[in-house]
């Protein structure tokens, strides 16, 4: 799905866990996340903590949109 | 003369320990057959058996990817298997990155023969196999008994450092490299024959099939998140409580499309998942978890993104075929571009 977004020309992160599928799949930036089942949060932690960790990972999803790329490009967390 | 001695890896679905909700169960070290093994050992015949089975959870496996491999490793190089065998995993994504992961590792640095099997759109089977020899096995359980044989025969051959012949007559995924032989017919025969097949329209095997590499170049970065309309998008599954299209949690052979027009927040009582390939516990009680719709909508409030779209794309991304999301993605692609919608973030579980 990543890539035929991308090839409609809407530039597009890809926000996922396992990293490794996302570069076989052909995703052009991509944003590590949390863990399989909860990507974007964290159950272990308070919602408002869950919150911040989103943000974080959206944050840096906003830095890889707009970010130049010319390959396939992993935007590890800071 | 003794038995060859075989370590086997399966999750924690084939073990009988659970599905997605023990995903996260810890490496296990067994003694002897488990689950798949019974089917590994009959094709076996005698001349070789399984003395230990490695059992670990996928998305354990996949989130501690260093440490389990050590894990793993040390108790292989400790037991000295003449054969390690992977699987096989079918058409499941994590189990399949897993197999290949830790068959890749032990053929690697313990330098032991070994076999794991696939179904050829698992995305382990794209990233290992020119490491590793994958049998090709159908998308489900089901080809148990076609697989196991297949595997149990390579991997004997390679314990024995028989010759292995190329992918079509041996089962594996091809993996690059060639292997001359004679064939009964000469070219200029087989050729004609394919030709005859072509216009008469019956099916036919090319013998020098296209690659398939497709790579999509990046679209250039937006200037300005802030004067950009935002769409969101996801293969987890998140749907509208009471899934109302009854999106299949596996195989899904259709997408959804929801207006999220004044949403804030998804919660418990409004959003849940359709996916059913993992533990949907945290989604169901906070979709947002999955599909960020909070904190873009405070993005939105402190202009961080221009707006967010008000409709969201989603499906299952659970054993759906990569034709299905090629052309579910195809559509609304467009429809996104009618909306006016200059940027994606698509999440993945």
């Amino acid at each position: 799905m990543v890539k035929e977004v991308e090839r409609a020309g809407i530039p597009v992160v890809h926000v996922c866990t396992v990293t490794p599928i996302s570069m076989t799949v052909g995703a052009n930036r991509i944003v590590p996340a949390i863990a399989i089942p909860y990507p974007l949060g964290n159950p272990a932690k308070t919602m408002e903590e869950e919150k911040q960790i989103r943000r974080k990972i959206l944050n840096r999803a906003l830095e890889a949109l707009t970010t130049e790329v010319s390959e396939q490009t992993i935007f590890e967390m800071k | 003369m003794s038995k060859l001695k075989v370590i086997h890896y399966i999750n924690q679905f084939y073990a009988g320990i659970g599905g997605e909700e023990k995903a996260d169960h810890k490496p296990e070290f067994r003694e002897g057959v488990v689950g798949p093994g019974v089917a590994l050992t009959a094709a076996f015949a005698g001349v070789a058996e399984i003395t230990h089975t490695i059992v670990c959870g996928d998305s354990y496996f996949n989130e501690n990817i260093e440490s389990v491999k050590k894990e793993l490793l040390d108790f292989v190089k400790k037991n000295k298997p003449d054969i390690f065998i992977a699987g096989p995993a079918f058409n499941a994504g994590r189990y399949g990155v897993a197999c290949g992961t830790i068959a890749d590792a032990v053929k690697t640095e313990l330098s032991i023969p070994v076999v794991t099997g696939m179904y050829r759109e698992n995305p382990g089977a794209d990233m290992f196999k020119n490491s590793v020899y994958i049998i090709e096995t159908n998308n489900s359980a089901a080809d148990m008994k076609n697989a196991a044989p297949k595997m149990a025969r390579l991997a004997l051959k390679l314990a024995n450092k028989e010759e292995i012949g190329a992918s079509i007559e041996d089962g594996y995924l091809p993996n690059g490299i060639r292997v001359n032989f004679f064939d009964k017919e000469r070219g200029s025969k087989r050729a004609v024959d394919m030709m005859v097949a072509k216009l008469s329209g019956k099916s036919f095997t090319t013998e020098y099939p296209m690659p398939d590499f497709e790579k999509v170049p990046p679209n250039k970065a937006i200037k300005d998140m802030s004067k950009v309309k935002v769409a969101l998008v996801t293969s987890g599954g998140v749907v509208p409580k009471g899934n109302p299209d009854h999106i299949e949690s596996s195989s899904a052979s259709r997408y959804g499309e929801y207006d999220i027009t004044g949403v804030m927040d998804l919660t418990e009582a409004t959003y849940e998942t359709a996916h059913g390939g993992y533990d949907p516990v945290y989604c169901n009680q906070d979709s947002d978890r999955v599909l960020p719709v909070d904190v873009l909508r405070e993005f939105e409030k402190e202009g961080k993104i221009g707006k967010l779209h008000n409709k969201f794309y989603t499906t299952t991304g659970n054993g759906t075929s990569t034709k299905s999301s090629k052309a579910f993605a195809k559509e609304f692609a467009q429809k996104l571009l009618a909306d006016g919608v200059q940027a994606v973030i698509l999440t993945s579980t």
